[in-house]
């Protein structure tokens, strides 16, 4: 896996997020409130809504366009909506925030 | 730590309800094992009737399979009947003799027909009806015999006699009382019902008792006679005439019951290790016989049960509704009426349409309505809410007329609507949709409905058909509770004014700390308990409470409005509508200077500047150089004003500049819901001020004062608040009327809602009535106000909070990919 460093993990809010310009498309990078970081293609599978504007709980974000629930681990939309939002992986290290692409496929 | 063993005898739908309930608090604290004396898992009771009539299968009515015991680690002991209950070895011992050792035991035994003590009644062909094996043994005697007779004109009753019928059967229904539903109905009502039923088919025999049933001379009943010596041929005898608490097991237990299990307000019995619950539980003197009563105390038991114990229960106020399809009849509270009531009635026989409304010292406590039930669920929360109905009396009988106006062709009756007719305007939700999730998930609130189907969760306007089909598909088991009762969401079970109360009292001051304090069940709430939080801190504590930027949506955060594509709307404000060519100029300049591609005028007098860019944002408020106008915000919004004295040639009074100083008095207030102002120079109010929260109309001598205006999901009429002389006391009383509101609304509350939640006397007390008050609130208004400034000014000129807004660009994930 190839890991990119992103950014500082205090340059992204508790429960917040940052966006990353990636080569197909804006990737979201979320923080929980534990300081987990995930990282998801920013674009909702309903209607293309950028999730990193959403609200963070948990390990979900709700989107702000029609409000789905969205797990940031799996990027599945919770029932009863059905739809995945393209995910990739992201860790913390040394208090960077590291981002490996994954394939659409 | 070692779990605790809990047993539950009985695994019917109070007992399971009470199972997920403590699942959803915790399920680390108990081993779980059911009893359960039917071979089938839990399923919906309440719709045995339309299984009777063949509207639906047995199938679809199981509540909860297998798999689900299964997932939950319940052991599920099915066909065991428990017989005895050891309470010194603390153990349960069944039929079979299967043994179950238990820390805490929950009774859930339900009820059992009660079977009228007549010679003849344990022939073949004589049964109760309760359950799934009462009505196989229907469906089958249907379709091999001719007469039935069913002894009671209750609910139950009329259920079994329709479906009945409708299986082809000759049916007689024998009642003992006068009219039938005497329980539900009044006689008036009950006659129409009886009219209707009779033209169906069905066949009455009212103040008749039942004195002996025969046999046929094969073991198997074949008729019955009546205590006036009639005899009418009988292949089948349901016995209707009441249901009695199952209490032999506790009874022999030796736990206290008086038709009942006697249990306190957590629903425990005399031994505090045994809870009871449901039909067999007595509280307070009363047995339960319906769905909703069962469900609260099921989530008081659980509560107890997962060693929270900050819930009671404290009786329940219950409505009712018959499961006959086309006949619409609800009833709650105290409909007939008595010592010391009013009742308002409307009648009309031939239309088919009977209401009655019972008002006590001004309160609603009870209502019978038939033919025409749309405000059924309305006036039942009027009953639980307990606010006077002085100010709404003379069209408290033509109901809410709550439901949106537009979205779904002017449909306010939901009974008529067809399977395939749209019922939610936004996402394209049909009846027929809303009835199947209803009817197989098993759902009982509008939330529920919500969660599952889509309907009514994105604007809202439907939610009151889809409350009437919730209630005509489940009958009295709807759960239909007023918002002021209602778990905030999923997180907690506190309702809004409770957790508003623990803010105030408690001095909370934090999200975490609220949520600490109140037992959150999650570890940083979800998207609708966090805004609604966020706001009651900074509300009740301002100056203290920080405000939390990631508890609010993002159109808060951003302080702008997200658009489909992910761009944003940009509406600076303009001071009651007025604006300057320089402003205008800035305004262009933006325009052009951002490629914004469309500048709309918006319904609140200003200028919308749409398709922005997130990054943009800083640099379009920088140039603009104007105030945020708070199109995004739970806030206050825009004071609309007509021209007014200065120019216009039929004004009264310069509303122009009133609705410049009020929008001044009011920038950068938060509120529960958005706030929007008009003021009009004359009644011919060009702004529109009677669909306005607050409406201000110019007259000759003075000005006229309106509150809880709306103009969009439902158009809503301001009412009259008051009148008063100057300029200055319009600002005055319209100060004080809005922090009340910030005060007191619930999160997401409109002011029409909340003044038909509190009642516009409440709102006139505090308000008009004293002086001090007025000033007291105003005084809040300002120092809440104090500690707010300018968002954009705000953003600029704090450059860390911008980070947000800006794009890492990771120039190497070009390279490498």
């Amino acid at each position: 896996m190839n890991w990119l460093d992103i950014c500082a993990l205090d340059e992204i809010n508790a429960l917040g997020s940052r966006i990353v310009s990636g080569p197909k498309g804006e990737i979201a990078i979320f923080r929980t409130s534990d300081d987990e970081v995930f990282a998801l293609d920013d674009r909702c599978p309903h209607k293309g809504g950028p999730l990193s504007q959403g609200l963070i709980y948990g390990k979900r974000v709700a989107c702000p366009l029609h409000n789905w629930q969205i797990d940031l681990a799996s990027g599945e939309a919770q029932a009863p909506d059905i739809g995945c939002a393209h995910h990739h992986h992201a860790r913390v290290e040394n208090g960077r925030v590291m981002l490996a692409l994954r394939d659409a496929g | 730590m070692k779990k605790l063993k809990l047993v539950m005898i009985g695994n019917g739908m109070a007992g399971v309800r009470t199972l997920e309930e403590l699942l959803k608090l915790s399920t680390e604290l108990y081993d779980i094992t059911v009893f359960g004396a039917e071979p089938h898992t839990n399923y919906n009771r309440i719709l045995l009737s339309p299984v009777l009539a063949g509207e639906q299968t047995f199938e679809e009515i199981v509540l909860n399979d297998l798999d689900w015991y299964l997932q939950n680690n319940i052991k599920l002991l099915l066909n065991r009947k428990v017989v005895q209950i050891d309470r010194v070895k603390r153990k349960v011992i069944a039929e079979d003799g299967t043994e179950a050792e238990y820390d805490r035991l929950l009774i859930a035994t339900g009820s059992t027909p009660f079977i009228l003590p007549i010679p003849g009644n344990t022939l073949q062909g004589v049964i109760g009806y309760r359950d799934i094996a009462d009505t196989q043994a229907m469906i089958d005697t249907a379709k091999t015999h001719k007469h039935a007779v069913v002894i009671g004109g209750g609910l139950l009753g009329l259920e079994a006699a329709n479906g009945l019928m409708l299986r082809g059967m000759h049916v007689t229904v024998v009642h003992i009382g006068e009219w039938l539903l005497e329980r539900q109905l009044d006689k008036t009502s009950g006659q129409l019902l009886q009219t209707e039923l009779e033209s169906r088919g069905l066949v009455f025999r009212l103040c008749e008792q039942t004195q002996a049933l025969h046999d046929a001379g094969n073991g198997r009943v074949g008729s019955v006679q009546f205590k006036n010596g009639d005899v009418i041929p009988a292949d089948l005898v349901v016995m209707a005439a009441g249901i009695r608490p199952n209490t032999e097991l506790a009874e022999k237990s030796g736990i206290p019951c008086n038709r009942g299990i006697l249990v306190n307000d957590t629903m425990q019995t005399y031994d505090p290790r045994i809870y009871a619950i449901g039909e067999c539980a007595s509280h307070r003197g009363i047995a339960y016989g319906l769905v909703a009563p069962l469900f609260e105390q099921a989530k008081v038991c659980a509560n107890h049960l997962a060693q929270l114990g900050f819930a009671t229960y404290k009786g329940s106020v219950t409505s009712t509704k018959l499961k006959v399809t086309g006949i619409d009849l609800f009833s709650a509270g105290d409909f007939m009426g008595g010592e010391g009531t009013e009742t308002i009635t409307l009648s009309d026989p031939i239309g088919g349409v009977y209401k009655k409304l019972v008002i006590k010292d001004d309160i609603l406590v009870g209502a019978c309505l038939y033919g025409d039930t749309a405000d059924g669920g309305w006036y039942f929360r009027q009953i639980r809410e307990n606010h006077g109905i002085g100010e709404i009396r003379d069209h408290l009988m033509f109901g809410e007329n709550a439901l949106g106006d537009v979205g779904h062709q002017g449909q306010d009756k939901a009974m008529s609507m067809a399977d395939s007719a749209e019922v939610c305007g936004c996402n394209g939700v049909c009846k027929g949709t809303i009835v199947k999730a209803i009817q197989e998930q098993g759902l009982f609130s509008v939330d529920e409905v919500k969660k599952h189907t889509k309907a009514a969760s994105s604007c809202g306007s439907c939610a009151g058909l889809v409350e009437q089909i919730l209630i005509n598909t489940v009958g009295g088991a709807a759960d239909v509770k007023p918002k002021s009762e209602k778990a905030i969401c999923g997180c907690s079970d506190l309702n809004h004014g409770q957790i508003r109360q623990a803010i105030r009292d408690q001095h909370l001051l934090t999200i975490a700390d609220t949520m600490s304090y109140l037992n959150w069940r999650t570890p940083n709430g979800c998207a609708t308990c966090r805004p609604a939080l966020n706001y009651y801190l900074i509300s009740t504590w301002p100056g203290e409470a920080k405000d939390d930027p990631q508890s609010r949506l993002i159109n808060e955060r951003a302080h702008a409005n997200i658009q489909k594509d992910g761009t944003y709307s940009v509406v600076p404000r303009m001071w009651g509508g007025v604006t300057n060519p320089s402003e205008l100029r800035r305004i262009a300049d933006v325009a052009d200077k951002y490629n914004v591609p469309m500048v709309k005028v918006t319904g609140g007098q200003r200028i919308d500047l749409l398709g922005i860019k997130k990054q943009d944002l800083p640099g379009v408020w920088k140039d603009l150089d104007m105030p945020s106008g708070h199109a995004y915000g739970k806030s206050i919004r825009t004071v609309k004003t007509c021209v007014g004295s200065e120019f216009c040639r039929f004004g009264t009074q310069n509303s122009t500049q009133l609705g410049i100083e009020l929008e001044h008095d009011l920038f950068n207030m938060w509120s529960p819901h958005k706030v929007k102002l008009a003021v009009s120079g004359c009644p011919r109010n060009c702004s529109e001020a009677g669909i306005k929260d607050v409406g201000i109309i110019g007259v000759d001598s003075g000005w006229e004062m309106y509150i809880g205006g709306n103009g969009g999901i439902k158009t809503e009429v301001a009412e009259f608040f008051v009148k008063l002389k100057t300029a200055e006391e319009v600002r005055e009383y319209n100060g004080a009327f809005l922090q009340l509101y910030r005060e007191e609304a619930f999160y997401l509350e409109r002011t029409v809602h909340y003044m038909q939640r509190v009642g516009m006397d409440h709102i006139k007390k505090a308000v008009l009535e004293d002086p001090a008050r007025r000033q007291a609130l105003n005084e809040r208004l300002q120092f809440s106000l104090s500690f707010e400034q300018d968002p954009w000014k705000e953003r600029l000129e704090q450059p860390l909070l911008k980070k947000e807004f800006d794009t890492i660009a990771v120039k190497q994930l070009e390279v490498l990919v």
